[in-house]
């Protein structure tokens, strides 16, 4: 009863005070980031100064002194190199970009004909977008269209038959070729990869033996030696009369390449599979495909998702090196309009490389950003 | 009796049929042996095929045309070579080339990687970003396109050798490279090469001794000190002892080039700089990922202990985060390796250019393909026994 008197006992509680003003908000943000320490301060100093010399001159040269409109080089070239710009001007010439357009997105394509394209370009994106979000249904089905009927069909409209006119693969090329390269890689990698990955590891010595030899031996050698084999080699390989397609020959040697580094990348996710997995599926009676399809292979992959994406990433930068065996994949077109002379300025080439180099950029780091949702979605918290 | 005795003997002998398929030995052996009939018949047919298509082509196979006479020009050579000499010594050129640009661009990866890696950790805000966005793009984008950014946006973009740019030493920089002044040595310098080769010799047993006594007596030695002191030391010393014999050849503008000293041609420099610019990045991230795996706690119980600083960092952090770092670290090293046969792009004469030109010229192709795996093989074989066994030795020895 006399307790209820304590009055010096506070019965509700306090409102928690606001942290001092030198630990919150920008000031201090300022000084525990930017100059906590005298060393801290020369970095500062250094970084800002590094992008004051560098950040307003790249500016300038993407933006305010690029060209944005033109029909030839003289819209680019300053004056004393014959064209209309001041002395001394010196923008990327996105004119360049704008008028070779269509070029670096279809190659030679026929321009008559370049309705094909867009259509596979955007059915691929309607059959991919419900594929890369989780929560969308039909994933089975979807994958189905994605992965084996889309690349049928697309077949048939980019190269022709039923009616449409044929184009040649030569024809083909720019953001498109590499989109092909890397799709097709991509989709023959991932199985044969886990293919390869099983392979290593089965207790048989002779497909072991084989799956290790071939793994090694593409890994050891670059992608160039791969494809100057699939481009002088297999048609030594082939009996009289049968010809392939340059394209097919690429897409032949990087989907093997890829498919070596995969198989690594799986094996590191198996191995990393406790042993009490395999014997829980075994002593549950799963025959071998049953263990690995239903058991092994999805704890596996998920472990394994940023290598995977990484191999991707790696394949499609790698489809640049096509360009070397006379193929026009995006690098090789731009590379080959270069020599137009009717754009040639001192800027043109680097104009180019930006572009190409932003296109590449651009989906790399949309792979690595996905990739990194994925993880996040598919934990599960069973990471120790 | 006798008919129950009939009527079990015909269960066994199909439960022995249906149990050599279900016979995983048994099925395995199947499996094997069908796979090597499948690939000695792929092979097969292939071997015939090129054989066949070969005489069509009426191409001598074997290796005796490494002794013909090559006919090709190559820019860069560290050997004496000219158009006259061998396609097997215009091979070995282009190794040569091969390691010294894959050598030269693995120590300044490592250095910018490094450099880099640890400034993604920084607490300063600017300069962790900076180092983001330094790997965010160039991990993002294909050294091939980096190459040719290098060599036809920026090198070629330089000024032309009548205004070339100055730099510090003598140096000039254009469009034909970058011009060095040459060192010209003396007589007697080989005995400068002799005090070096004491020096680290001296050195490698001063480490030695100082281990052995800090493991007996815990008294350290300063032996990163002493060891620089030796291998830089003695040379200098002897250097100066001899009388200093070392002049340089100073390129000197003249009409339409520069002439003497010594050039780093476009090609290499654009290959050096994109390998370089392009691996540190991968190696930034290794690094980075390599000390963010120490735990804390090591740092807090160096800390407990007395430990100081850099000494953390050096002594606790570093050693182990390096066990981390190595595996990875060597597959970009190989990678680099393998990347520097993008020459061919930009026509420096490594083993993949000049065995692409023998190939247009003899048409070998099984053979020419045949020597570039060994020798990329061979190299990556070699760097994965060393570091493999560089491994071993930073490997942590669990008690």
């Amino acid at each position: 009863m006399a307790t209820n008197a304590s009055t010096f006992v506070r019965q509700s509680m306090l409102e928690a005070k606001p942290a001092p003003s030198n630990q919150t908000g920008a000031s201090h943000w300022i000084r525990t980031r930017l100059f906590a320490t005298p060393k801290d301060i020369v970095l500062t100093v250094l970084a800002l100064a590094l992008i004051a010399y560098i950040v307003p001159g790249m500016i300038n040269w993407l933006f305010i002194d690029a060209v944005w409109s033109g029909t030839d080089r003289t819209a680019c070239a300053t004056v004393i190199q014959g064209g209309v710009l001041p002395d001394g001007q010196s923008g990327a010439c996105w004119a360049f970009v704008e008028a070779k357009f269509q070029q670096f997105m279809f190659g030679r394509y026929p321009a008559d004909e370049r309705w094909r394209p867009i259509l596979v370009a955007i059915l691929f994106a309607i059959l991919l977008v419900p594929m890369l979000i989780p929560k969308a249904p039909f994933k089975g089905w979807n994958a189905l269209a994605l992965f084996i009927i889309l690349p049928f069909v697309s077949f048939f409209l980019l190269s022709g038959g039923f009616g449409l006119p044929h184009v040649e693969t030569p024809l083909w090329g720019g953001l498109m070729v590499t989109l092909i390269l890397s799709f097709f890689g991509i989709t023959v990698s991932l199985p044969l990869g886990i293919i390869l990955a099983l392979g290593r590891r089965s207790n048989m010595p002779v497909i072991k033996t084989i799956c290790v030899v071939f793994i090694e031996v593409i890994r050891g050698i670059p992608l160039i030696s791969v494809l100057f084999m699939a481009s002088v080699m297999l048609p030594l390989f082939l009996p009289d009369g049968w010809t392939f397609d340059k394209l097919l020959r690429a897409l032949i040697g990087v989907s093997l390449f890829a498919s070596a580094y995969m198989a690594e990348v799986v094996r590191g996710g198996l191995q990393a599979i406790p042993k009490g997995q395999f014997e829980g599926a075994d002593s549950l009676g799963l025959s071998y495909w049953q263990k690995m399809r239903l058991i092994i292979l999805p704890q596996a992959i998920k472990l394994v998702i940023p290598g995977i994406v990484n191999t991707f990433i790696g394949l499609f930068k790698d489809t640049s090196l096509v360009s070397i065996i006379g193929m026009f994949d995006l690098l090789g077109i731009v590379v080959l309009n270069q020599s137009d002379a009717n754009w040639s300025t001192p800027v043109t080439p680097i104009t180019g490389y930006v572009f190409a180099g932003f296109v590449f950029w651009l989906f790399c780091f949309g792979m690595s950003r996905y990739s990194a949702f994925m993880e996040r979605h598919l934990d599960t918290g069973h990471r120790h | 009796m006798a008919g129950m005795a009939l009527n079990s003997d015909t269960p066994t002998t199909s439960k022995k049929a249906s149990s050599l398929i279900n016979d995983p030995k048994a099925r395995g052996i199947f499996y094997q042996v069908l796979t090597l009939a499948l690939l000695v018949l792929f092979v097969w047919t292939v071997t015939q095929n090129t054989i066949h298509n070969l005489q069509k082509a009426n191409i001598a196979s074997g290796f005796g045309f490494l002794n013909g006479r090559a006919g090709f020009d190559i820019g860069q050579s560290m050997i004496a070579y000219n158009s006259d000499s061998t396609y097997g010594r215009a091979l070995i050129v282009g190794i040569l080339n091969t390691l010294q640009v894959a050598v030269i661009g693995i120590i300044t990866a490592s250095i910018l990687g490094f450099l880099i890696g640890i400034a993604r950790l920084s607490r300063n805000w600017l300069i962790a970003k900076l180092a983001e966005i330094y790997v965010e793009v160039f991990r993002n984008i294909p050294p091939l396109l980096v190459i040719f950014f290098w060599y036809k946006g920026v090198i070629s973009a330089l000024p032309q050798a009548r205004e070339s740019l100055e730099l510090p030493f003598s140096s000039y920089l254009n469009n034909r490279g970058l011009f060095l002044p040459k060192p010209v040595f003396g007589d007697g310098i080989s005995l400068v090469l002799l005090a070096l080769a004491v020096g680290i010799i001296a050195t490698v047993i001063m480490a030695r001794w100082a281990k052995r006594r800090q493991m007996r007596t815990g008294q350290p030695f300063h032996t990163v000190l002493v060891g620089l002191a030796l291998i830089l030391g003695l040379p200098i010393l002897a250097f100066l002892a001899i009388g200093a014999p070392l002049s340089f050849d100073y390129p000197v503008a003249g009409r339409f080039n520069l002439t003497g000293g010594t050039v780093v041609a476009p090609e290499f420099m654009s290959l050096y700089l994109a390998l370089s610019f392009y691996t540190a990045a991968f190696i930034a991230e290794i690094v980075r990922a390599g000390i963010r795996a120490v735990p804390k706690g090591q740092t807090e119980a160096a800390n407990a202990l007395g430990v100081r600083g850099a000494d953390v960092t050096r002594l606790i952090v570093l050693p182990q985060a390096l066990r981390i770092i190595i595996p990875p670290l060597t597959s970009q090293y190989l990678n680099l390796t393998k990347n520097s046969s993008l020459a061919v792009a930009v026509g420096f004469a490594d083993v993949m250019a000049v065995g692409g030109t023998m190939l247009n010229q003899t048409g070998q192709a099984v053979e020419i393909v045949a020597i570039w795996v060994v020798i990329y093989l061979s190299i990556s074989v070699t760097t994965a026994v060393f570091m493999n066994w560089f491994n071993a030795r930073m490997a942590l020895v669990e008690r």
